[in-house]
């Protein structure tokens, strides 16, 4: 296997963590409306929570991104 | 690669507006889109928030509209600090609709019109990181002006058990530490992660007519619906990196404030 075709598999499998945080991001979303559907008039205080959990979780498939990004546009 | 490849990179380019590099002792301090972008921006919420001071009794729409920006940020401040929350609402309002109006003006289409090429200014990891080192100073400067040395205890949560100290203390320190630049690379990348996203659909619907073929056709027009889509939820995500920005901050401000 060449150098670039060891880059790009590597990128590809950093790709993955996107994914996974795309399971994390809909599962707070769809915890949170399940307990507003119960629960409706609570729903509206507990939204700046769901925006935290949302940026949790979210940041961690912006870090598979960025290492994905660093391995195909930094690594030489 | 094929002939017409085109850079999705290309777009988060710096270069000087004028095409002119003006350098004072070795530094390039040339006036770049992204000074300019920055200005555009300030020129905008300037308009935006001057419009709304005419301070009627009966207030018209743009008072509403401004008087209502302010409230949400008022909102936003006292229910995750409190009420000392007051004395950060400017700068929390200040910081949530510079991100806001930079993060709009850096997906509108105007890139139709030629040499119109709108910059996202947070797409940059310089412009966020400074944001983001900006709200953590503050942290930093509130919370050794009222507590002194005793803001160290942050690291230390209520009720955990003394043998736990030598590995909490260093997990909430790293956790500390680690804030603005979790800040910063959010924004920074949520921004660019979009762009990328756009251009390379954009590129795609270029090549798929370039082909001249009934496949490339049936790619352009897929790639063009998905680029509709993608811009709808790239206008969600350029307000919500926004809200959750400003939200993070004031967040790390109630800490600073009360210490857990």
């Amino acid at each position: 296997m060449t150098d670039l075709g060891a880059m790009y598999i590597g990128a590809g499998l950093a790709a993955i963590g996107v994914g996974l945080a795309a399971l994390g991001v809909g599962n707070v979303f769809g915890s949170f409306l399940e307990g507003a559907l119960r629960n409706p008039g609570a729903a509206d205080g507990q939204q700046g929570r769901l925006f935290i959990g949302f940026a949790a979780s979210e940041l961690l498939g912006l870090i598979a991104f960025v290492v994905a990004i660093l391995i195909l546009f930094v690594v030489k | 690669m094929a002939a017409g490849r085109i850079d999705p990179m290309e777009q988060f380019l710096v270069e000087p507006v004028l095409g002119r590099h003006i350098e004072i002792g070795g530094f390039d301090l040339s006036f770049t889109n992204s000074a300019l972008f920055m200005i555009v921006v300030f020129a905008l919420l300037a308009l935006f928030v001057s419009g709304g001071l005419k301070r009627q009794l009966v207030p018209g729409r743009w008072q509403v509209a401004v008087e209502g920006a302010v409230g949400f940020i008022d909102n936003m401040v006292t229910t995750s600090i409190g009420a000392e929350g007051k004395k950060f609402a400017p700068y929390l309002f200040s910081l949530f609709f510079f991100i806001l109006f930079a993060n709009f003006i850096g997906v509108l289409p105007l890139a139709i019109l030629p040499g119109l090429h709108t910059f996202a200014v947070t797409s940059h990891i310089t412009v966020t990181a400074v944001l983001a080192f900006l709200s953590f100073a503050i942290v930093l400067a509130v919370g050794f002006w009222r507590h002194g040395l005793h803001f160290f205890s942050l690291f230390v949560p209520h009720g955990a058990p003394a043998w736990l100290m030598p590995v909490i203390i260093p997990v909430e320190f790293v956790s500390f530490m680690v804030r603005p630049f979790s800040l910063g690379l959010r924004l920074f990348v949520a921004m660019t992660a979009g762009h990328i996203l756009l251009e390379v659909f954009g590129s795609f619907v270029v090549q798929g007519i370039q082909a001249a073929s009934p496949l490339g056709g049936i790619v352009s027009v897929l790639s063009f619906v998905m680029i509709v889509g993608v811009s709808a939820l790239e206008l969600l995500v350029c307000a919500i990196q926004a809200y959750v920005f400003a939200l993070l901050t004031s967040l790390y401000l109630n800490d600073a404030v009360h210490l857990h």
